[in-house]
Formats: structure tokens, C-alpha cells, sequence
């Protein structure tokens, strides 16, 4: 069956989020990563938006975490104080795996969605941290998009908007940062993990028909490729789910 | 802070009193969703100049009033309107020409700063930002802040658990409070004291209003003086902390009104192709703000076709099925 990239890359992600699992997301890929998810895999899993709505149903999919349709058949909606205590909190917060995008990437999954060039004259400047940086701190695993592109893959990300694992090995418990961090990077060409050690990423799947070689070709830093393999292709159920369920507009799949 | 029971004004008179050139200001909403758009526009058309802007995600209001020069400074944690601006285009253009000053923080740690404002406290205490440079850059010098009352001595500091290790805690940021001038919002239900009753998530409004030393409502239904009062428990806001009411339908247009209307996407898509020239962007400003009187011209422009597809559908609140 014949499948985009962009579908691999919404399933990839989605076949990482665990039943029984608080799926927080941000706009565009993530939500239909979180869609496809309780859809397919994790039908327990419960979706919440930083806006203040907590196990949304989501019955559209929204263009925005601020999008009306976040609210629909949600258990409540509040707003940003609440949504972000419930990350904070360690109760909750233990539960919540955040769905994450940024312009740029380190080896240690630290993320910029700020600025390229120098902060305060930057050559582009982009949204910034939103709730982005708020989840990163708080939450114990983060799922990370990123176009696999060699100025998106950087040896040194020019602003560090949202902690992913710092230096790299007990990095983020020296700061004082709570959890755990980084646990994937899905990308159009591949899949990355961190090592538990070092917390330093490495290939672990590439895309069907693709290799290791063209992975590392589109990053800036190298990364250890010993442990990759071929990712599976999508299922036939898991691409009626993600086209006829999940985003039959093709809002974001486009 | 205003104890009347009448303070139902016109849009143009409550910009005139309470949002003089050079003001701190907030607005409510969220990116596309419930911005005191109205208000935002009356601003612009009296060419209002010099706001200090504190903004968590604001959006759309945020963006048309740095496009249109009102905005001197601005502390933000997110400029994006979804997929319509996944960065606001004239944010992005008055950050990349050196138009504006600005400095970044998140959008809990903008949260926590009205909040501490509200409360009445200097600062409050988060774990977020730890090791970023959310934390470790500034966007206003030690001089600038020096040399202003109006700005903290400092953006945000560590501090080590007073309390050693309680609550497994090594260090926490504290954020200092932000007081406003005045805060805008648009909400779907007010009486003539000021009383609010907002439907659907509340974002940050609350906190924004209870931090601010004015506060300008406009409002999609203005209800009797008794209206809100059977089940006051449904109302965030009290009138007390309330200047001035404006009824205002459609006070939120182009983004949406839950429960009353969506946001408009053929809308935003042509502000999007406005705002990305200059020549376009000067144009929008005239056709859609300046040539137009007040919000009953401007509703008539956009014509009863666009607002009948955003209306909302009783079952989910938005327009259900719109063409996005």
C-alpha cells in the first residue's frame, strides 16, 4: 500500500504513546500523532492541551492548541494554570508524555523554537517557547518531530528554548530539572533514540527504502548507527484509521 | 478596579479612557481563539503608540497591533497563530528589523506572572526553564532595567529550596509578577457591573484581569443587571475588578467565540498573504481598520456570507465540517 512520509512519520510517533498514557500535544503533527494513537494502539490514553482541556475527544482535528475544537466532549476545560500544574504535579506528571516539534535539534535533544542567529538581531526569528519549554521541564518522556534536515540536526542549537537531556548523562539532574527527557526524534527520513547512558542520540530505524548512510547525510553531527534497523511500514489498518478517522480533510497531512 | 454599577461605554470612549499611549497592556484569548479583536482595532484606529505588551500565546490581536506600530516592547512566550501563522508575520518581521524590543519566557511562566500580579505577591515559583536559555537570556539589558521603575531588576532567578529537600526539589525559577495597565478581553456574557461569564476554556483571562489596574470587557451578549447572579458560580470574573463594558457582537472576529461563532479561515489566510508584504500589509490596515467606523461597518464588510459559515453549531460549540 502506497503511503506518504508524513503518515510514517504521525504513525512512528504514535506507536510510542502507551495505553493508559496522558498524551500531551502541541499544533500540527503531534495532534494527529496523539489522534492516530488513541485510535489504533492506546485506546485509554487521554489527550490534553495546555489551553486548560483535559481528555478532549476531538472529534475535528484542530489547527491550533487554542482551536475551539479541542473542547469537544472533553472531561474539563479550565485553563493554562491548571493544564500546566497538571504536568508539574508528580502525580499527574509521571503520566504525561509530551508531544513536541522545534526549528532545531542538538545530540542531546535540546530544542530551539526561538531564533536562528543571535537572539536579540537573529536572521529568523520563529514563535517561541509557547508551553513547549513547560512541558520539556516537567514531564518524564518526550516524543520530538523534526524535519531531517542537515541546519535543523546541529552540533549547537543557537538558543535552547526547551531543556531536552542539557549535557547529555545526569545533565538534567544537575540543573534541577525533575523526570526523565528525550525518548525518540521522529523525523521524515528516520527514527532516533537516546542512549540511557550518555543520553546521546542514536539511529534507530531508518525509513523503508532508505538507508543509514542517507540519514546521517542530512544531520550536521554524527550519530551511532550499530543498533538501526528498517522501520516497519504502515499497516493497511493503520493507514484507514490515520485517513478516514484521523484527518480525513487532510488538515495536516496535507 | 472600578465599583459602579453601570459601566457600560461605547468601544471608542473605553479605549480613550483607559488605554493611553504608552500603557502596559494585556489581552485575553488564546492564538485563533477569543482575542478582544474590537478592541485591538479601535486601538489601532486611534493610532494609539509606545504599549509595553505582555503576551503568553495571544495570537492574531498580538500580531495586528505590532503590524500596526502600536507596540514599543514586548515580553512574549509564543507568537503563532496555529496552521495560519505557525510564526506571526509581523512579529517575526518586527523582531527580524530590529522594530521592536522583546524578551521571551514560556507560557506557564507568563501564567505565573499574571497570576503573582493578581495575587499581590513579587514573585512566584515554577521548575520550568531550568538550563535554557529561556533563563539565561536576556531580551532588556541591566541598564534598561535599571532605568525603568516599570521593569523588574531582573528577568528570572534561581533559587535553591529553601525548604532543603522538600517536595524533592534541589531548585526552583521565580518569575516576577506583572501588573498591568490594563487588560482587554472579549467574553461571551457580561452584565453592567462587569460581572463576566466566559464559556469554554478560560486560557489565561482570569489571572490577566485580576492582575490588572483596569480592565476593558467587550462582551457577545450584554445581560441585565440580575442576569449572572442566580448561579454565580458559573462567572470568573467579578464586577468589582471591571472599568468598563462594551457590548460588542462578534467582538472576537476573526477569531472564534465558542459556543457563538468560529474562527474565519478565508479570513485569516488573506491576513496571512496582507501581512507577509508591505505594500498588502499597508493596504489591509486601511481597508479593514482604518476605512471602517466602528465594529458595525466592519461586520458589514465581512458580509453576512462569512459569518454564516462560522457560525457555531449548538452540538459542539464551532462550526462543524467548515472548509478550514
Amino acid at each position: 500500500m502506497e503511503y506518504t512520509r508524513r503518515e510514517l512519520m504521525t504513525l512512528a510517533a504514535a506507536r510510542k504513546i502507551r495505553d493508559g498514557e496522558i498524551v500531551f500535544c502541541g499544533t500540527g503533527i503531534s495532534m494527529l500523532a496523539a489522534m492516530a494513537a488513541k485510535h489504533i494502539y492506546a485506546p485509554n490514553s487521554v489527550i490534553i492541551f495546555e489551553t486548560g482541556a483535559v481528555d478532549s475527544r476531538l472529534e475535528e482535528i484542530p489547527l491550533a492548541v487554542g482551536d475551539p475544537r479541542v473542547m469537544y466532549g472533553a472531561s474539563s476545560c479550565t485553563g493554562l494554570a491548571d493544564a500546566f500544574a497538571l504536568m508539574q504535579n508528580p502525580t499527574t506528571g509521571r503520566h504525561v508524555v509530551g508531544i513536541l516539534g522545534a526549528a532545531q535539534i542538538d545530540r542531546f535533544g535540546n530544542l530551539n523554537s526561538t531564533a536562528i542567529g543571535e537572539y536579540l538581531h537573529p536572521k529568523v526569528r520563529f514563535s517561541g517557547s509557547g508551553g513547549a519549554c513547560d512541558v520539556a521541564s516537567f514531564v518524564d518522556r518526550t516524543i520530538l518531530f523534526m524535519q531531517h534536515e542537515r541546519r535543523k540536526f546541529v552540533k549547537r542549537v543557537d538558543y535552547l528554548t526547551s531543556p531536552g537531556w542539557l549535557d547529555g548523562a545526569d545533565g538534567r539532574r544537575r540543573a534541577g530539572l525533575p523526570g526523565g527527557g528525550p525518548e525518540a526524534v521522529i523525523t521524515d527520513l528516520a527514527v532516533m533514540a537516546f542512549d540511557p547512558e550518555s543520553r546521546e542520540m542514536f539511529l534507530e530505524a531508518w525509513y523503508p527504502g532508505g538507508s543509514p548512510q542517507e540519514v546521517l547525510a542530512h544531520m550536521e553531527f554524527s550519530v551511532e548507527v550499530s543498533r538501526a534497523r528498517e522501520l516497519e511500514p504502515p499497516s493497511p489498518r493503520e493507514l484507514k484509521i490515520l485517513r478516514e478517522i484521523v484527518d480525513p480533510q487532510r488538515l495536516i497531512l496535507g | 478596579m472600578r465599583i459602579a454599577p453601570d459601566k457600560v461605554m461605547g468601544l471608542e470612549e473605553a479605549v480613550t479612557r483607559f488605554v493611553p499611549d504608552g500603557a502596559h497592556l494585556s489581552i485575553g484569548g488564546f492564538t485563533c481563539n477569543r482575542n478582544p479583536m474590537a478592541a485591538v482595532y479601535e486601538i489601532i484606529r486611534q493610532r494609539k503608540r509606545g504599549f509595553h505588551l505582555y503576551a503568553h500565546s495571544n495570537g492574531q490581536g498580538v500580531d495586528e497591533l505590532v503590524g500596526a506600530g502600536c507596540v514599543a516592547r514586548i515580553e512574549i512566550a509564543y507568537a503563532g497563530t496555529g496552521r495560519f501563522a505557525p510564526t506571526c508575520i509581523r512579529f517575526r518581521k518586527a523582531v527580524e528589523s530590529g522594530g521592536i524590543q522583546f524578551e521571551d519566557y514560556s507560557n506557564y511562566q507568563m501564567t505565573l506572572r499574571f497570576l503573582a500580579g493578581a495575587m499581590g505577591v513579587p514573585f512566584l515559583p515554577t521548575r520550568s526553564g531550568l538550563g535554557t536559555d529561556i533563563l539565561a537570556r536576556w531580551g532588556f539589558s541591566e541598564a534598561m532595567r535599571a532605568a525603568d521603575p516599570r521593569l523588574p531588576k531582573k528577568k528570572l532567578v534561581v533559587l535553591e529550596n529553601p525548604f532543603g529537600d522538600w517536595a524533592e526539589t534541589e531548585r526552583v525559577v521565580l518569575v516576577p509578577a506583572i501588573r498591568p495597565d490594563v487588560t482587554l478581553l472579549h467574553v461571551q456574557k457580561a452584565a453592567p457591573d462587569g460581572t463576566c461569564r466566559i464559556a469554554g476554556l478560560a486560557f489565561a483571562d482570569v489571572e490577566q484581569a485580576r492582575a490588572a489596574r483596569h480592565v476593558v470587557v467587550t462582551c457577545e451578549e450584554l445581560v441585565g443587571p440580575e442576569d449572572l447572579r442566580d448561579e454565580p458560580e458559573r462567572n470568573q470574573i467579578p464586577g468589582v475588578v471591571v472599568d468598563a463594558v462594551v457590548h460588542v457582537p462578534y467582538g472576537a472576529y476573526p477569531t472564534a467565540c465558542y459556543r457563538h461563532y468560529d474562527y474565519d479561515p478565508v479570513f485569516l489566510s488573506d491576513y496571512r498573504t496582507a501581512a507577509t508584504d508591505e505594500g498588502r500589509w499597508a493596504e489591509y490596515l486601511e481597508r479593514w481598520v482604518f476605512a471602517l467606523r466602528d465594529q458595525t461597518a466592519r461586520i458589514a464588510a465581512v458580509g453576512p456570507e462569512r459569518l454564516s459559515a462560522i457560525q457555531a453549531d449548538p452540538r459542539t460549540g464551532y462550526a462543524t465540517g467548515l472548509k478550514r
